[in-house]
């Protein structure tokens, strides 16, 4: 009885949830038009990429700082364990990897170029990147990471602290992150490079901090 | 056509919802948590959103699903011990 009631619960709300969105009136501000008119001040082709790193590249900025944020929470939570070697998988497994990782670092820079005029960008480079390093660690070829040193450091704030000094130094054209219009699409490019090495490091750094203690414990 | 399976990709969308949060087994429902990261990525790019289906497939369904099967090993190894 009690079962009816709440699946009978569920598709009355379900069913108010589909009515809610076909009542759905049109967006209050229509805001492709001003997209689509200012692309060519833009300094990239993609309307996509116009608005995460042009029209609204502090949403980007904050979105690099909240990941490295969480990734500094794991690093103050995993502590100092010791890293033990990794396993060593299957050898097909371990020769398909080894054939993988380089397609996967090729279609990294292809997706990060393309970001400019097609779907791709930053974060989908940086997460092929770090999908590439957790596979690698995978199949026992890459060991899990211990305390980071300094380039390790370096690489994980690279994106963060290119944006920031980008963002100061442009702070004369009178808004936050205006780029100029002659050079918005090669800083848009840098900033890009250094936010997909970063991304990496740090989507990498979310599975391989997490998993090194898995054969000490 | 395009409709036929964009009906497919909906209902096989609420179908691995479902049974990854009714399935009792931790590794089926780790499995199926990455099956429905795939198929939403599908479902991005059917919304000509390719952008989010690449990092719907990459962080979604590879990181998160690599990271759920590590814990699930890790759990996995700590009650064989105690």
């Amino acid at each position: 009885m009690k079962r009816i009631a709440v699946v009978a619960a569920a598709l009355v709300f379900v069913t108010a949830l589909i009515a809610a969105m076909l009542e759905l009136g049109a967006p209050a501000i229509d805001l492709r038009a001003p997209v689509a008119a200012h692309q060519a001040q833009s300094g990239v082709s993609h309307s996509v990429t116009a608005v995460l790193l042009n029209y609204r590249s502090y949403d980007t900025l904050l979105e690099i700082a909240v990941l490295l944020l969480a990734l500094l929470a794991i690093l103050a939570v995993v502590g100092d364990a010791p890293v033990s070697p990794p396993r060593a998988a299957h050898p097909v497994l371990q020769t398909l990897a080894r054939l993988a990782t380089p397609l996967m670092v090729v279609v990294a820079v292809y997706l990060l170029w393309a970001g400019a005029f097609r779907p791709g960008g930053a974060f989908q480079a940086g997460a092929v990147l770090a999908a590439a390093a957790v596979l690698l660690h995978l199949v026992g070829l890459a060991p899990g990471w211990s305390r980071p040193r300094l380039r390790l450091r370096l690489g994980l704030v690279a994106g963060f602290v290119v944006f920031l000094v980008m963002a100061a130094a442009l702070l004369p054209q009178g808004a936050l992150l205006q780029y100029p219009r002659a050079m918005a699409g090669g800083l848009i490019l840098l900033i890009e490079g250094g936010l997909t090495l970063s991304l990496a490091l740090i989507l990498a750094g979310l599975f391989l901090f997490l998993s090194r203690d898995e054969a000490a414990s | 056509m395009s409709f036929a399976f964009d009906l497919l990709l909906a209902l096989s969308l609420l179908w691995s919802a479902w049974h990854t949060l009714t399935v009792t087994r931790l590794d089926r429902a780790i499995v199926l948590f990455i099956a429905f990261g795939l198929l939403m990525a599908l479902a991005w790019a059917r919304l000509s959103a390719p952008d989010i289906g690449l990092a719907e497939a990459a962080i979604g369904a590879g990181l998160t699903g690599a990271l759920l099967l590590d814990a699930y090993g890790a759990l996995h190894r700590r009650q064989g011990k105690s």
